[in-house]
């Protein structure tokens, strides 16, 4: 079952519909509601290895659903210590639960500053409206 | 691409029922409503409507209708009684396929030809340039609507009575007159129904009344994909010829039509490739275009239609590869942008229902 629409006031938020939640020198990242009502229920999600590096503003993987391929945006730099298995070998979790079971990576932060340039819900959400 | 997208009857009621809109062919189609996946799984464990009203419907009429077709389709229309339909191809001098499509026998001198909207206006030329004394080609689409209601439990919830595939009859539904076609595109049980356009939402709304679920061409097109059916202008078209495709079940080679000596050539000498069907052995999705690799230098091959597979689970396809490839269980390598992922060819269809 989709989840319904929602931007989370606690999360930063990247204009290619990717979210982060830091946390000290670490952040999870997914991609947001909007994203996964785009694409329709996830098939594959093709994730880096851990260990490798993702850098902001940069495509760090692929997700899929049966009609449509988007690569997904890092919204900060950092080492990938984690990748979501449950999403792995479950895809639609991200469907269900974006910003929950579906995150997609935990990540070493590289430069706590690249957080300012992220939005907040507020402004994510006027960037939908606007769109 | 045209600026203004061709509607169907049913248009507002895709809209109303929240369906995700898309450019197809020239018209504004469904491509889903709840999601590509439930609508999926519904027609194969119950029943599900594809409004499929965007395609496209020729009669041919007249004393010499049969030797116009029997000339330009590759199937032996011969066989066919009236009340019979018979998958058929509408081949060029090449022996390329201009169209699939089901040939309806509606009396002695009377056929409907039910072609893909891709290709209404090609087949419809082709054919009228054809025209023979005593045959008429018309093109009909417009005053016709086509609802294809498809699953196991499809005809038992339109209240319809048993028939063999591929025969029609006239019959009533919640009061609509309508052609009730034994065929379909998904590998379930069920009928197309051919009716007026005008009776088309009447008819629409009597089907999903009687629990029928509202399914887009996603689906339509995941579910083709697992049964092996063909979609032209991906895995078959005017470049490519039926006995490579694997249809050489649909043609006649020992009567004449269009391009008939090079289908036999073909035949004989072996086709150079032929189109497989493939399952992934690791997670990825095949998309339309992927190339296809083949163990040492056995040549390499194209994706001509990949998805994932909401019954299997996995990543599935089909594709052109080396003829001396195409037996099941070879192993292929499908280039997914870039990232080689296994696969292994198997036997058609990929998906069949247990038991």
């Amino acid at each position: 079952m989709a989840a319904a629409e929602s931007y989370p006031d606690d999360l930063k938020y990247h204009s290619e519909h990717d979210w982060a939640r830091i946390q000290g020198d670490e952040a999870v990242v997914g991609i947001t509601w909007f994203a996964t009502d785009a694409l329709g229920e996830l098939v594959h999600f093709e994730a880096p290895e851990v260990g490798s590096t993702v850098t902001k503003d940069q495509s760090y993987g692929e997700v899929e659903s049966v009609k449509a391929v988007s690569d997904v945006i890092a919204p900060l730099s950092g080492e990938v210590l984690e990748v979501n298995e449950r999403v792995i070998n479950a895809p639609e979790t991200v469907n269900e639960d974006p910003y929950g079971d579906g995150w997609l990576l935990r990540v070493r932060v590289a430069d706590p500053d690249e957080a300012d340039a992220l939005l907040d819900a507020g402004a994510y959400r006027q960037l939908l409206a606007d769109q | 691409m045209a600026a203004t997208l061709l509607h169907t009857p049913l248009h507002d009621r895709h809209v109303e029922l929240g369906a995700r809109m898309v450019p197809f062919a020239g018209w504004e189609m469904p491509v889903q409503y709840a999601g590509v996946i439930a609508e999926h799984r519904a027609v194969r464990a119950d029943a599900g409507v594809f409004d499929v009203s965007h395609m496209g419907e020729l009669e041919v009429e007249g004393p010499h209708a049969h030797d116009l077709l029997q000339g330009t389709l590759s199937n032996d229309l011969d066989k066919l009684e009236p009340g019979q339909a018979q998958y058929t191809l509408l081949t060029n001098e090449d022996g390329g396929i201009i169209d699939d499509l089901i040939a309806y026998r509606l009396g002695a001198h009377s056929y409907l030809l039910v072609v893909n909207a891709a290709n209404r206006e090609d087949a419809y030329a082709w054919l009228k340039e054809r025209e023979i004394r005593g045959s008429d080609v018309r093109d009909v689409s417009e005053d016709c609507a086509l609802l294809a209601a498809q699953g196991p439990r499809a005809i038992e919830r339109l209240g319809l009575p048993p028939a063999r595939p591929f025969t029609f009859a006239e019959a009533s539904i919640d009061g609509v007159e309508t052609m009730v076609n034994r065929t379909g595109y998904t590998g379930e049980d069920g009928c197309e129904l051919l009716c007026m356009s005008e009776d088309a939402i009447r008819l629409w709304d009597a089907v999903l009344e009687r629990g029928v679920v509202p399914c887009g061409l996603g689906a339509r097109d995941t579910l083709r994909l697992e049964v092996c059916y063909p979609l032209h202008g991906n895995d078959i078209g005017p470049e490519t010829d039926a006995i490579s495709a694997g249809l050489g079940w649909a043609c006649a080679l020992d009567k004449e039509f269009e391009g008939v000596d090079v289908l036999r050539r073909v035949k004989a000498d072996g086709p150079e490739r032929r189109l497989v069907a493939f399952v992934m052995e690791e997670k990825a999705v095949p998309r339309q275009g992927m190339p296809i690799g083949v163990a040492g230098d056995g040549g390499s091959g194209e994706v001509t239609s990949g998805s994932h597979s909401p019954m299997l689970e996995i990543g599935i396809g089909m594709g052109y590869v080396p003829a001396a490839q195409a037996q099941p269980e070879t192993e292929l390598t499908i280039d997914v942008r870039g990232r080689p992922r296994r696969a292994r060819v198997v036997k058609k269809p990929i998906y069949k229902r247990e038991g």
